[in-house]
């Protein structure tokens, strides 16, 4: 069966691929690019593990097709740090111990990135119900909570 | 397997046409590729509407609101003129999945995937929405209750696609809202839902009504009996109290893990009537 041929952006780089028309995105990016950060935890859309940024919008990569990909540009986890700097979400998340396991936290990540980019000061609440879509079964989600709420103090004196 | 990406909707029509395989149509995905990869169909085409000209955008026109079907629900939310005139679509269509899904979904996507737990179409219904569906023979406008024909099916013909959705222009003192009971807060589905939408006159009596409930029967239900009773009335006690018997009334629900039928009968009156206060309220009745 012949591919279908894609060209996208992916964390600033021009990409080109080959994927079966069924192969999601998450599968793209994990088998064909070697870009392992976004996990498959159910594959459904109902964990956020896989979360990426299509287009400046938060989306889960196992609900797009590799193939939908074509010309439009795509944030992974992989993208996040500068170099050896990480991201001031990556710094809190390791000060506050925001993750046990670690399956989830690049989703975490990606999803808290999002948020912050359309909300630089959210309540507690508003973490909350933007971090929704992220299951963690190991946190409890509290140190999530409070590692987003130290980052964006940190992020607003910067 | 193929995946084609037409830009125009007479290509999406034509291909949806063809006489051999099978035809899925994708917009958002949040229903297909879990279909997919659950092995529920494996379609031999997949026809990604994205591309059509016109299908990714909202347009305000002098009848009311024409919503492509490849919106998705989060861009509903972000369109302020949208929720001013319909809060109660828009809520309904953002109470959908995650944010992750609320930025791929539709709610043409929802309304065809024929659940009849859908969030959204029992707000359409009560919004009186129509769907323009495109054929081989042309354009037609449907009401919305006219899609779901039971559960997981349509009454869509063959090659035919729906291009948007339609909403009127809102007339002084008229409001919508739209309830679900969910056992959690967020992500679920719903149990049991209502509906409802209402003008009033400047005294704040009321108009017109429609009341339309989810997950109460096979497909969403208007109930046309429970719009008479609040007609003529100022919502008060005795006609919220009527408003929910006859609801109540007529639910054809199912038992099933998330609900017994005795407690979604209940449910569905206690929606409507919250439902049709938050309604009079955002007309402006008091």
């Amino acid at each position: 069966m012949a591919g279908v041929a894609v060209s996208t952006t992916i964390n600033g780089d021009n990409v080109e691929y080959l994927c079966q028309p069924d192969e999601t995105l998450l599968d793209v990016l994990r088998d064909r690019l070697g870009l392992t950060g976004a996990k498959e935890g159910c594959g459904t859309g109902d964990c956020g593990a896989c979360s990426v940024i299509l287009d400046d919008r938060l989306v889960c990569s196992c609900l797009v097709l590799g193939a939908e990909a074509e010309g439009r540009n795509v944030e992974t986890i992989e993208g996040m740090a500068h170099g050896d700097k990480l991201h001031p979400l990556q710094q809190k998340f390791l000060e506050h111990a925001a993750l046990q396991c670690g399956i989830c936290t690049p989703g975490f990540l990606m999803a808290a990135k999002d948020l912050l980019a359309k909300n630089p000061d959210p309540t507690e609440e508003e973490i909350r119900f933007g971090l929704a879509g992220n299951l963690c079964r190991c946190t409890g989600y509290d140190k999530i909570v409070r590692a987003v709420q130290d980052a964006v103090s940190e992020m607003k004196a910067a | 397997m193929r995946y084609i990406r037409p830009q125009s909707i007479e290509d999406a029509v034509g291909l949806l046409a063809e006489p051999d395989g099978t035809a899925a149509i994708l917009a958002g995905g949040s229903d297909l590729l879990v279909r997919m990869k659950g092995g529920f169909i494996e379609p031999d085409l997949i026809i990604d509407i994205k591309a059509i000209h016109g299908l990714g955008e909202i347009r305000e026109t002098a009848e009311g609101f024409s919503i492509g079907s490849a919106v998705p629900c989060a861009v509903l939310g972000e369109n302020a003129a949208l929720k001013k005139a319909w809060p109660g679509v828009v809520e309904a269509a953002r109470l959908i999945g995650s944010k992750q899904v609320q930025g791929r979904c539709t709610i043409v996507g929802n309304l065809c995937n024929a659940s009849p737990a859908a969030d959204s179409v029992p707000a359409m219904v009560a919004a009186g929405a129509k769907a323009v569906v495109v054929g081989p023979s042309g354009r037609r406008t449907v009401p919305v209750e006219a899609v779901p024909a039971g559960p997981g099916k349509t009454s869509l013909a063959k090659g035919e696609i729906i291009e948007a959705i339609l909403l009127d222009k809102r007339p002084p003192h008229a409001g919508d809202a739209y309830l679900r009971f969910i056992p959690r807060t967020e992500m679920d589905i719903a149990v049991v839902s209502a509906g409802v939408n209402l003008t009033l006159d400047e005294k704040g009596t009321v108009k017109t009504a429609r009341v339309a409930l989810g997950a109460a029967a096979p497909t969403v239900l208007l109930v046309e009996e429970a719009a008479e009773v609040l007609v003529g009335s100022k919502l008060d006690e005795a006609a919220l109290e009527r408003l929910a018997k006859v609801c109540s009334g007529a639910c054809r629900p199912i038992d099933d893990k998330r609900g017994t039928v005795e407690f979604r009968r209940k449910v569905a009156g206690v929606l409507a009537r919250r439902a049709a206060t938050t309604a009079y309220k955002r007309a402006g009745g008091k």
